[in-house]
């Protein structure tokens, strides 16, 4: 009797310690995303090329559709059964996990210096402090264009304000083409497409956001107001029946080539590239006057950060470091075109249209939408007001100067910059 | 004392059994009503006199109730849906029910032929999901790619389109009349089956009497089916005051243009789960909820008392 439970004993050691043993030589990371599009990407690029580097570690890539992801990722939180690593929703969410313990600041992360401020502000603490997640991607606005029709009718790519009206106005005189692709029904293409992608220009992008968020300008100023009033001016070159017009009506008009130019945000490409029989060609938002200073909104999407209780930050640590560095960003943007390393590193892309896109990084200042830090946090949010309010200026409803009051007030009503 | 014993014991004995039956049959209904039903409804109630201070929830009073009528931007988007949703319940009333009872006369008219084929038709976009419904006329009514632009062309009147959905003026309508369009079907089977339930020799005396046709209708039809409406009415307004998914379908759920269709349904929603960058907010939907309780509680109420007692009923 004695002699088997010394037997037994000795077996159940002899395993463990072989367990113990096969875990010191490979450790298993998780990663936490809601990116269930790119499951095929991470199996088949990404992780065997961080895998081939760094033996001993592996990486398994365990996404949640989009829409349970931030449920989920809590319940999974409160429970300690989170991955290692964690992707990143932009600014607030991001920002609650990391105030409740459950994102590890990751300052001292050598692969950080590859960003800038700017990339960094969507995981970054008020204060600037900390920064708790990897930049991974970002998504640029600006306008895709047919290029045929534009050779067809003579216009060449226009670069400012008033180069981009004569051409719409050319684009309607002649008559094939509705010159812009964009309707209102939606509300957010008015805003994101419409006043978030032109806007940057007028109020210089992030010289002109710090400013709102330190209190020192109001939505009411001229160059917060500006935009709305040349967002106004788009409603002749709008198509028939814009106010109706849905998002998906919008690309479907550009993508049957029945309009020249579409306001878009770089996500579109992947789509386009597989539905458009023309050629695409992309401009940024037009500035004001040759020679102004052009701004982009180059709009943070997507981060990958360190759960604060994994059981292998060092592993993990070498993981997010990799993700931090050139090579990931190499990979990630030519099997995603659309979705933009934030690296500081310039990034060799194969898609043209993307290219365009990213090249506007190197002439152009970028900025992140406005209304996404920390000035939607109360009600009225400010991101559903602008919505609204972008719509109504296109359809007549509001003057770009009550719009823009509404706003101002509506933010005031909660908002009290810190002084 | 012998004698109180005994009486009291020949009393219980007189007793009818207790029925403990009709405990366990009702116990299924009950408990289920109470889970799914009742306790939400006090958790929402209870809810609504809450609020979160410093990360605690902390008893209010009708604080959250202050919040909602006096601050100018809650009460502006609180009485904006109230009236839209009395416009919606008011085109409803307006114009689903009179149409579901002139159909309902139709149908019952003895000598039209398909009858059955009619009734099906007519009753088949009830059936339907609002997610279908809501689409299929978003279509319908597009400017870009919708048949009705293209029909009115055809006839000449293209003049006459805008894009209806799109436009804060006429928005609402638009929804309204799709919703009465899925509906129409409950009005019109209820005052049919109404209909065909008046006995045929109240209708040959009334002919005897040289009632027929239209008066007939007016005199003696409408009479007897004045109850239904009055059932019909009241289905309309729960539902109309509940309504949510076909605007939130058809308009999102900013309920656009600049909140034209906004009705309570998804106001409720906006605030108790939130929107895009929005954060839900239990206490304040709570209070919604509360108040969306009360309206439609007092409105049936004021037609259980005031008009169900007066409504005549014949009986033959």
């Amino acid at each position: 009797m004695g002699s088997k439970t010394l037997k037994t004993l000795l077996m159940a050691s002899s395993i463990l310690a072989g367990a113990g043993m096969a875990n010191a030589q490979e450790t298993t990371l998780t990663i936490e995303s809601w990116r269930t599009d790119d499951l095929a990407i991470w199996q088949e690029k990404l992780i065997p090329a961080f895998e081939a580097k760094n033996p001993g570690i592996k990486v398994k890539f365990a996404p949640t559709p989009p829409t349970e992801y931030d449920a989920a990722l809590g319940a999974r939180f409160d429970a300690g059964s989170a991955g290692d690593i964690i992707t990143c929703r932009p600014f607030d969410k991001s920002l609650e996990q990391f105030k409740r313990g459950n994102l590890t600041s990751l300052n001292d992360l050598a692969g950080m210096k590859n960003f800038s401020d700017v990339a960094k502000a969507a995981w970054t603490t008020d204060d600037g402090k900390d920064t708790f997640c990897v930049p991974m991607a970002s998504v640029i606005h600006g306008f895709i264009y047919n290029q045929e029709a534009f050779e067809k009718l003579g216009i060449k790519v226009p670069a400012t304000e008033e180069e981009f009206f004569a051409a719409l106005e050319k684009i309607k005189a002649d008559g094939t083409y509705i010159p812009m692709a964009m309707g209102t029904k939606d509300l957010w293409e008015a805003a994101t497409m419409g006043y978030q992608n032109i806007g940057p220009t007028y109020w210089k992008g992030e010289e002109g956001r710090a400013k709102l968020i330190k209190g020192e300008a109001k939505l009411t100023d001229p160059e917060w107001v500006e935009p709305y009033k040349v967002l106004l001016k788009w409603k002749d070159y709008l198509g028939d029946g814009f106010e109706a017009q849905t998002y998906p009506d919008s690309q479907n008009l550009f993508t049957l080539g029945r309009a020249a130019i579409y306001p878009a945000g770089s996500w579109e490409i992947g789509l386009f590239n597989t539905q458009v029989q023309f050629k695409m060609g992309a401009f940024p938002p037009p500035v004001k006057k040759a020679g102004d200073e052009c701004y982009i909104s180059d709009h943070n999407d997507i981060g990958a950060g360190l759960n604060a209780k994994s059981k292998h930050p060092e592993e993990a640590k070498k993981f997010l470091d990799w993700v931090a560095s050139p090579e990931f960003a190499e990979i990630y943007a030519n099997a995603l075109p659309g979705f933009f390393s934030l690296n500081s590193t310039p990034v060799k892309m194969q898609d043209p249209l993307a290219q365009e896109f990213v090249s506007w990084r190197e002439k152009c200042k970028p900025t992140i939408r406005s209304t996404y830090q920390i000035l939607s946090r109360g009600t009225p949010n400010l991101e559903n007001e602008t919505w609204v309010e972008s719509a109504n200026v296109i359809n007549g409803t509001d003057t770009p100067e009550a719009a823009a009051k509404k706003l101002q007030d509506g933010l005031d009503s909660w908002y009290k910059p810190a002084k | 004392m012998s004698t109180i014993e005994q009486s009291s014991a020949i009393a219980g004995g007189d007793r009818r059994p207790r029925r403990w039956h009709i405990l366990v049959f009702l116990a299924p209904a009950l408990l289920i009503y109470t889970a799914v039903m009742i306790l939400p409804l006090i958790e929402t109630l209870r809810l609504s006199l809450f609020n979160v201070r410093d990360g605690q929830s902390v008893f209010v009073g009708l604080g959250n109730f202050g919040v909602l009528f006096g601050d100018t931007r809650w009460a502006a988007s609180f009485w904006n849906a109230l009236k839209n949703n009395f416009v919606f319940f008011a085109i409803h009333m307006l114009v689903q029910n009179p149409i579901g009872v002139a159909l309902a006369a139709l149908l019952s008219v003895p000598k039209l032929r398909f009858a059955a084929f009619y009734r099906t038709a007519l009753f088949l976009p009830t059936l339907l999901s609002f997610v279908i419904v809501g689409f299929i006329w978003k279509l319908i009514l597009s400017p870009i790619w919708g048949v009705s632009p293209f029909l009115l062309d055809l006839v000449g009147l293209k003049s006459l389109f805008s894009p209806w959905l799109g436009k804060p003026g006429s928005a609402l309508i638009a929804v309204s009349l799709i919703s009465v369009w899925q509906y129409v079907g409950i009005p019109m089977m209820l005052i049919y089956a109404a209909m065909l339930n008046i006995p045929d020799e109240v209708l040959e005396a009334a002919e005897c009497d040289g009632i027929t046709g239209w008066s007939q209708f007016w005199k003696i039809k409408l009479p007897l089916i004045l109850p239904s409406i009055g059932i019909i009415s009241i289905l309309t307004f729960v539902g109309n005051f509940n309504a949510f998914d076909l605007v939130y379908t058809v308009q999102g759920a900013l309920a656009g243009p600049d909140g034209s269709t906004d009705i309570l349904g998804t106001l409720l929603y906006r605030v108790f789960f939130g929107f895009q960058l929005q954060i839900g907010d239990k206490s304040m939907g709570a209070t919604i909820a509360t108040v969306m309780f009360l309206i439609i509680l007092s409105g049936v109420c004021l037609y259980l008392f005031a008009i169900q007692r007066r409504m005549r009923r014949y009986q033959f």
